[in-house]
This record gives C-alpha cells, structure tokens and sequence, in this order.
C-alpha cells in the first residue's frame, strides 16, 4: 500500500476525482459519464500534444516552437482540404504527420549538429513558423464553408460510441505508454535526462536521441495541427497562440520535471485532463471563464511545489518497481 | 532545462584585448546592426527622417527596459516569463487607481509598486521553495494575467490623466523622447550594475557555478532574490510607459512580450545556460531588433512576417559562431 502511494499518478488521479466531485455538489450532471466522455473528448488534443512535449522535457530540452507548428500544420492540411477536396482524410493525417515531422526535424537538427539549446532554437523557430503560416495563408482564413464534409466530420465520427478524436487519444497514449515503458529508445530517453554524461558512457548518443524527440513532437505537433482545425472548423494565424505554454502547463502539472529525467506517461495524461476538466466545468458551475487563467495558474503553482518535495524525498528513479520492492 | 554542461567562457581580462573585441560577440552584432541600416535606408526613403528615426525607439525601448533585468536574471541562471503578465497586472490596477481618481504620481507609484511585489512573489518562491523558475513563472504569468482578466474582463480602462501621457508619448529634446532617454540611463546603470560591482560579479558567479559561488561567501539565494525584483521593477515601469502610450488597458496588453524580452537577451550574447553575457550586447540587440521591425514596417511587411526575421535573425547569429568555429577546427 505505501509503495502504492509514492505513484504521483494515483494522486493526480485523486485530485482529479475530488474535483469532479466537488463539482457535481454545483452541477450533479457533471460526473455523468456521458458528460465525462465529453470533456476526454475535448482534452484529447491537449494530452496528445502534452505526450509530444513530455518525451522533449525528459531529455531536459523543450519545444516552444509546438503550437506554431501545429498552426502551420493546421493550416497546411486545411488549404489542401479546401483546394482538393478529393484527397481521403487518412493521406491528410499522413501529410500533416510529415510536415509537423519535418518541423520538429528542423529543431531536432539545430540541436544536435549545432548544440545550439532547444529553448532558443524552438524560442527562434516558435516565431518562424507562424510567420510562415501567414506567408502561405496570406493572412487568409480557410472558414468551415471551404472544408470537405469528410474533413470536419472524421473525428467527430462515432466508433463504438466514442468519437474517433478520442480513440485517436487512446492509440497515441497507447504508442507512447509502449515507447516510454517497453522500448531501448524509451530507456534512453529517461537516462538521458537522470545523467547525460553518464549515457555517453554507457553509448547512448545524446544528440540523435534529442533529434529523435524533436521528431516525436514535431510529428505530435502535425497530428494535433489537423485535430485542431477540423475540430474547431477554422484555419487562421491566430490559431493555439500562445498554447505552448498550456501544454508545458500540463506536463508541469502531470509530474514530469522541467530539469529531465522524472515523468510518465499517465502523468501527462492527467495533468492535461486536470487543466482540461477546469476549463471544461467553470461555465458549467456558473464561473466567469476569465477566472481559467489564474485557476490554472494557481494548480501549476501548487503542482511544482508538491513535485519539489516530491522530488527531494525520492530522488530520480527510473526503476520504481525495483526501488519500490526493495 | 539545462543542455549538457560545457566549459563557459568567463569574462575575464586574460584574453587579448585587441583580438577578442574584433572578433566579441558585440562587434558581430555591430556588423549586424550597421548592415539592417544601410539596407534600410536604402529600401525606404523615409527611414533617414530624424523623426521616423525616433518613432523607431519606441519598437525596443520598453521591452528593453525590462530585457537589461532580464539579462542579469538569465546570467544568474534563472529566467523570468511573467513578465509580459506583470506588465498586464500593474496596468489593471493603474486603471482601478484611474477609476478612483487618482493623480499622475500616484499612478505611476501603483504601476512600480506591483511590478516590484510581483517581482518579489516570483523571487519568494523560486528562493525560498527551491522551485524551478521556468515553471514558477510559467505560473504567475497564468495568475497574474489570471487576476488582471477577473478584474477586467472583456473590458478595457480609459481616462488617464492628460499629464500621464508624457511618460509613453512625451519628448524630453527636439526628437529624443522620455522613453529613449530612460532606456538610455538604465543602460548605463545596469552596465555599471554588471560589469563593475561586486553584485555583477556575484550574478556571474552565481551562473558559473551556484555551488561553488554558495562556499565562496556569495549569498546565493538573496542575490537571486533581488535580480527577481529587479525583473518585476523594470516590468513595473514598462507597464507605466506602455499604459501611457496606449493611453488604455485591456488584460491582452503586452501579450507575447516575454518571449521577445527573451529574445533581445539570447540576442545580446546572453548565455541561456547561465554565465556569460554584457549589457552592451543587449543594447546592440534591442537596436537590432527595433530596426528590423521598424524598418520591415516600413516596407509594410506585416507584424507576423516581420517575426520570421526576428526569429532567423536569432538562429543565424546564434548559429554563426559556431559554425565559424567548426569551419576552422576542419581546416
């Protein structure tokens, strides 16, 4: 039982059931589970792009550049849907794959051959990439009026009574639980972030490995470009600004350390369904949404101090099961 | 946060001089700016007006303000992204002040007074807590925009004082305006702050190496502590100068000001990582950023475009050292 405890999971996951509770004593249909689907349904994209972000944190780098990548992304997919509407939206998801990849690769390889650190590149590659969105858009919008049926509909479809955006949450989860858990990559992630120097010794390279998370997120930023778009049916320059730093806000709260080496997967998750169920329940509850902001601050606040002590207490473990049982 | 640690270069005065100023980091930048000048008076005819040349101060000379804080923060290792939130806060409570009446002082006393409490608030917890900056401000940039938004929300304060104008519009001589006047004095201060007392010392020390600077007798946390209120003072004041030109506060002022603040510091030679920096080089980068936008604008390229140069104009110089280095090394 006490073992059972030191995951910060089961405690992120009991904050987040206290405050479900807490709000169906305002709103008792809020803990409905069809209303909970619901708000899964709208955190996906941000715990996609918090898994995306997490892999980056854990090697103590960081990609500022996502949500302009998911802009770009976005409105990349958005004018090819509005110009040929006969492209099949799964090619579209591959194309949006590949331009994120590209994105992140860009990043990946500033970092790597130059050693330049990830936040100027992505501080730099942050502003570039919006820009380039307005290079390509012309400062044009692309309206729900000019996406295909298909584009708009596809996540919104249902499959076995969740929405496929969710089920594409669920499968993203799912790669990365394996990636993170069950993968030499995974391992060297972790490592790199505990000990640099002591990964070299032990033939782990570094720089690729950084240029291989970069890739992860940029490809996670393309996945979420579309998501976003077809879910919020407008393609503009405006779009996600000012998101990247929600989603480190979320891996923050989820446990992952900001100086690397110290997350997981269900922590990501959670933490962006924490920051997702806020936003989600404070119109519900009758709560100005201009209250979000400081709200969400507050908990990211509150999370870095609880990781501090956390911290402290356990040092860095990659092997919990064997640290836990000993 | 932190890449692999690397050997530093620390300052010092073992170098050769002649050689180390033709090839620093400030004559590259000098190069830069001198280059974006000829290209920019070239491409507009308006650019050489004293005039246009003096609206061009006001593109860097707030987020300059704050950038010279800002460098000594990251040179201390630590890093504040609550600015552009503290500027949106200290601005709200002058509107609140505004409402009940109150009097250009007393305006611009609220406006320093919050920056340096929030400045403080940040200092506290990163000190105090052992907290991670990056993140903590990542927090109060949520909660202090947070509070401005509740007290706010989707509407905007208006009515200041006629005499508050001068701070953000007001010229002190012919086309030298309030604003590049105070950059310019708070250059030379946090110059002399830097690069000639024991407190700069200190921050370099503290960026170095906090462990070693900690045995050494450097009161690590207090130092941190104070470049913090530092950060939030300088904020204060920019949010005075902004709140005074824009002549109105809507809680979106100044959004998307830490990363540029950021920016200008990374720019200036300002080692992320902590160690390694000159306010000269800031100077030079806030120049350099204020005449690309202006420059861009009058060419009428668009804000967003304008940031793909910002943002190029990061990598490249950041870039070209290094590959220099590498290119030599080969040879």
């Amino acid at each position: 039982m006490k073992a059972f405890l030191k995951y910060r999971e089961i405690w992120l996951a009991a904050a987040i059931i206290v405050l479900i509770g807490l709000i169906s004593t305002r709103f008792p249909a809020f803990a409905d589970p069809g209303n909970l689907r619901q708000v899964f349904n709208d955190t996906s994209i941000l715990m996609i792009l918090a898994l995306g972000q997490m892999v980056v944190i854990l090697t103590r780098s960081i990609d500022l550049s996502m949500a302009s990548n998911l802009c770009f992304t976005g409105m990349v997919v958005a004018m090819l849907n509005a110009a040929h509407p006969a492209i099949p939206i799964p090619l579209l998801i591959v194309i949006a794959l590949a331009v994120g990849l590209v994105l992140g690769a860009i990043n990946g390889l500033l970092v790597w051959r130059l050693n330049i650190p990830s936040i100027v590149v992505t501080l730099g590659t942050l502003t570039i990439y919006r820009g380039a969105t307005f290079v390509l858009s012309g400062g044009a919008w692309v309206n729900a009026d000019k996406m295909s049926p298909e584009f708009i509909g596809f996540q919104r479809a249902a499959f076995l009574g969740i929405p496929v955006l969710s089920w594409i949450a669920i499968l993203v989860i799912a790669l990365f639980f394996i990636l993170m858990t069950r993968t030499a990559l995974g391992r060297s992630i972790y490592a790199i972030g505990v000990n640099p120097t002591a990964s070299v010794y032990t033939g782990i390279d570094v720089g690729r490995t950084k240029f291989i998370v970069f890739c992860i997120s940029g490809m996670i930023g393309g996945l979420a470009g579309y998501l976003w778009i077809s879910r919020y049916v407008i393609a503009s320059v405006e779009v996600a600004n000012g998101y990247e730093l929600n989603i480190i806000a979320a891996c923050v709260i989820g446990g992952i350390s900001i100086a690397g080496g110290i997350g997981s997967v269900g922590g990501a998750v959670l933490g962006a369904l924490f920051l997702g169920i806020i936003s989600n329940a404070l119109p519900v509850i009758n709560i100005s949404p201009f209250w979000q902001m400081a709200i969400s601050g507050s908990a990211i606040i509150l999370a870095v101090v609880l990781n501090a002590r956390g911290e402290r207490q356990q040092g860095r473990i990659i092997l919990r099961k064997v640290e836990a049982a000993t | 946060m932190t890449d692999i640690p690397a050997p530093r270069h620390i300052p010092d005065r073992l170098d050769k001089p002649l050689r180390s100023a033709i090839f620093s980091w400030e004559a590259l930048l000098v190069v830069v700016a001198v280059a974006i000048f000829v290209i920019n008076s070239f491409a507009s005819p308006y650019f050489l007006d004293p005039y246009s040349l003096s609206d061009l101060t006001f593109n860097f000379t707030e987020k300059g303000l704050i950038a010279f804080a800002m460098a000594l923060l990251i040179i201390s290792g630590e890093i504040d992204l609550s600015v552009a939130a503290i500027i949106a806060l200290a601005s709200t409570m002058m509107g609140m002040a505004v409402q009940a009446g109150a009097d250009t002082p007393t305006l611009v006393l609220i406006g320093v007074v919050v920056g340096l409490v929030c400045g403080a608030f940040n200092g506290l917890l990163v000190t105090r807590l052992g907290l991670p900056s990056i993140v903590v401000t990542i927090g109060t940039m949520s909660l202090f925009r947070g509070i401005a938004f509740i007290i706010l929300g989707d509407q905007a304060y208006k009515g200041y004082p006629d005499s508050f104008a001068f701070f953000g519009q007001g010229y002190v001589w012919w086309v030298v305006s309030f604003e590049l006047v105070l950059f310019l004095i708070a250059a030379v201060v946090y110059w002399f702050l830097l690069h000639r007392t024991s407190f700069g010392r200190r921050v370099f020390a503290i960026g170095n190496n906090p462990v070693a600077a900690q045995f050494s007798g450097v009161r690590v946390g207090r130092t941190k502590f104070i470049l913090f209120c530092l950060t939030g003072l300088m904020s204060g004041i920019a949010s005075v100068l902004i709140t005074s030109r824009l002549g109105s506060t809507r809680p979106s002022i100044a959004q998307g000001y830490e990363l540029e603040v950021i920016t200008m510091v990374v720019l200036g030679g300002v080692s992320i990582l902590g160690g390694a920096g000159s306010i000269v080089g800031v100077v030079l980068a806030a120049f350099i950023m204020g005449l690309v936008t202006f420059g861009l604008g009058l060419l009428n390229v668009p804000g967003i475009v304008m940031s793909i140069f910002i943002g190029l104009l990061l990598i490249i110089v950041i870039a070209l050292p290094i590959v220099w280095r590498r290119l030599r090394g080969s040879n």
